[in-house]
């Protein structure tokens, strides 16, 4: 069995059976991520390159690990201290990498579809780490793996994914993953940091009220208030944003049940979230990142059949 | 079956004790195996703490170019180091499973021994220098042949077919 795409660019080409295969090869990863030695050497004559135009440790450290679990071998690139400060451009620094014999790229950029246009052009095989404000495949399995490890199964389980929606690629792609496995979504956040047309778009139900959001559901993913990414001002300060959206132990408390809380990273404490919410019994987000690496060893080794060096290309 | 309780037979008189060996099945058809044979020896010594547990050598396969396997479940809830360790699969033919197997148990320790336990053994078609320890049947055949091994709780019946 293998994936129906030869990349992963997004999830959106993704089939419900791909992403099945994905979590369920991600747990046999898991176990040997326990054993006294955390390698095996499916990926030995794999070159892999980290090819990050953008700033990450959390990603870029989750993804060489799991290439050197699968005994690949590992070329890391960031766009500062290399010839992209001299010009060069993004087709060129991968063709020069490539002659150096590189069978597969991880490729994080700030320009939405950077590894679309690069599939088009270069026989390895391309894994989105982020592009722009499109899509974050590999958050969007991990956080799928950790939610299915919680509630046993995906279908049904009622996902409220909280924040800065607009400019989210991570809830892009969880939107896309969460109605193909039979989920339920529901997106909250201010007005001016959700879409427009979202409900029409993809499908999901918008809800304002933080309240009413974290009642319905299941498991609450909170997203980063992203300062970086905004050139307007979209909400008057960053404690409004906390008294109103801000999740508190008490905000929990005030819930008829209890629900478990997801963040993808890194947080902003006191923002999005209280570090007495971060830090409670509530949270899986430290699974997420236990998880964060079993899922990219999934998606590497399903990726890896036809390293771009081999005799039959 | 005869063949199986006679199997465990030859791994109850070669044991002395129990915590020095562990039985390990080889995902996926080595465990129906493996259950039944624990299970027999279970009837025998129903105090004995056996270490039982299942491999899955799919990250070790040296064909991994050519095809891409689904892994199953490997549990193996104990150290290997200093025991005997008996691995358990259904057929033995080329000998390439066993040689991914004997690679996946060196990453979990030392072991003091290594042997192996076959249903089916298929001579003459060994492409590595591997040989069982304890046989249920040995047969011949030749390459464009298969042997498939039913088990009862997967497929309604126990049943050993050669196909050509």
């Amino acid at each position: 069995m293998t994936l129906s795409t030869r990349h992963l660019l997004g999830i959106k080409d993704l089939t419900p059976e791909d992403i099945s295969l994905i979590l369920q090869t991600a747990q046999q990863f898991k176990e040997v991520l326990q054993r006294p030695i955390k390698k095996v050497p499916s990926l030995r004559d794999v070159t892999i390159v980290n090819l990050f135009y953008e700033n990450s440790t959390r990603t870029r450290i989750s993804f060489e690990l799991a290439e050197k679990r699968l005994s690949a071998d590992t070329i890391n690139f960031s766009a500062s201290g290399s010839s992209v400060s001299k010009g060069e451009t993004l087709l060129d620094t991968v063709n020069n990498i490539l002659s150096m014999k590189v069978d597969m790229v991880v490729m994080r950029h700030s320009a939405s579809g950077a590894p679309h246009f690069l599939a088009k052009h270069i026989p390895a095989a391309i894994i989105n780490a982020g592009d722009g404000v499109n899509e974050h495949p590999t958050q969007a399995l991990l956080d799928a793996l950790s939610i299915q490890d919680t509630f046993g199964k995906l279908e049904g389980v009622r996902v409220a994914l909280i924040g800065d929606i607009m400019h989210s690629r991570v809830a892009q792609s969880n939107i896309y993953l969460l109605k193909k496995m039979g989920a339920e979504v529901v997106v909250c956040g201010p007005p001016t940091l959700i879409p427009k047309h979202i409900e029409e778009a993809l499908d999901v139900r918008v809800e304002y009220s933080l309240k009413k959001a974290l009642e319905w559901c299941d498991v609450a993913n909170v997203l980063r208030i992203q300062l970086e990414r905004q050139n307007q001002v979209l909400f008057s300060s960053l404690r409004e944003y906390n008294l109103v959206y801000g999740i508190s132990k008490r905000v929990l408390n005030g819930l008829s049940k209890r629900i478990t809380i997801m963040h993808p990273g890194p947080i902003n404490r006191g923002v999005e979230l209280d570090s007495d919410v971060a830090d409670s019994d509530q949270s899986i987000i430290l699974q997420q990142v236990e998880n964060g690496v079993a899922v990219r060893m999934a998606v590497l080794y399903l990726l890896s059949q036809r390293p771009a060096t081999s005799l039959n290309n | 079956m005869l063949t199986i309780q006679r199997l465990a037979n030859q791994l109850l008189e070669s044991s002395t004790s129990f915590e020095q060996t562990a039985f390990i099945g080889i995902q996926p058809r080595g465990i129906f195996l493996s259950d039944r044979i624990v299970s027999e020896i279970k009837k025998e010594v129903p105090d004995a703490q056996l270490q039982y547990g299942k491999l899955d050598i799919t990250f070790y396969r040296d064909d991994i170019r050519t095809e891409l396997h689904v892994p199953n479940q490997t549990d193996i809830p104990f150290s290997i180091e200093g025991k005997k360790v008996v691995l358990i699969d259904d057929v033995l033919y080329t000998g390439r499973t066993i040689r991914a197997a004997m690679d996946a148990l060196m990453d979990f320790g030392r072991p003091d021994k290594v042997e192996l336990l076959v249903l089916i053994e298929r001579r003459y078609s060994r492409q590595l220098p591997i040989q069982p320890d304890y046989v249920g049947k040995a047969i011949d055949s030749i390459i464009s042949q298969k042997v498939k091994v039913l088990w009862k709780e997967r497929d309604g019946e126990d049943e050993v077919i050669l196909l050509d």
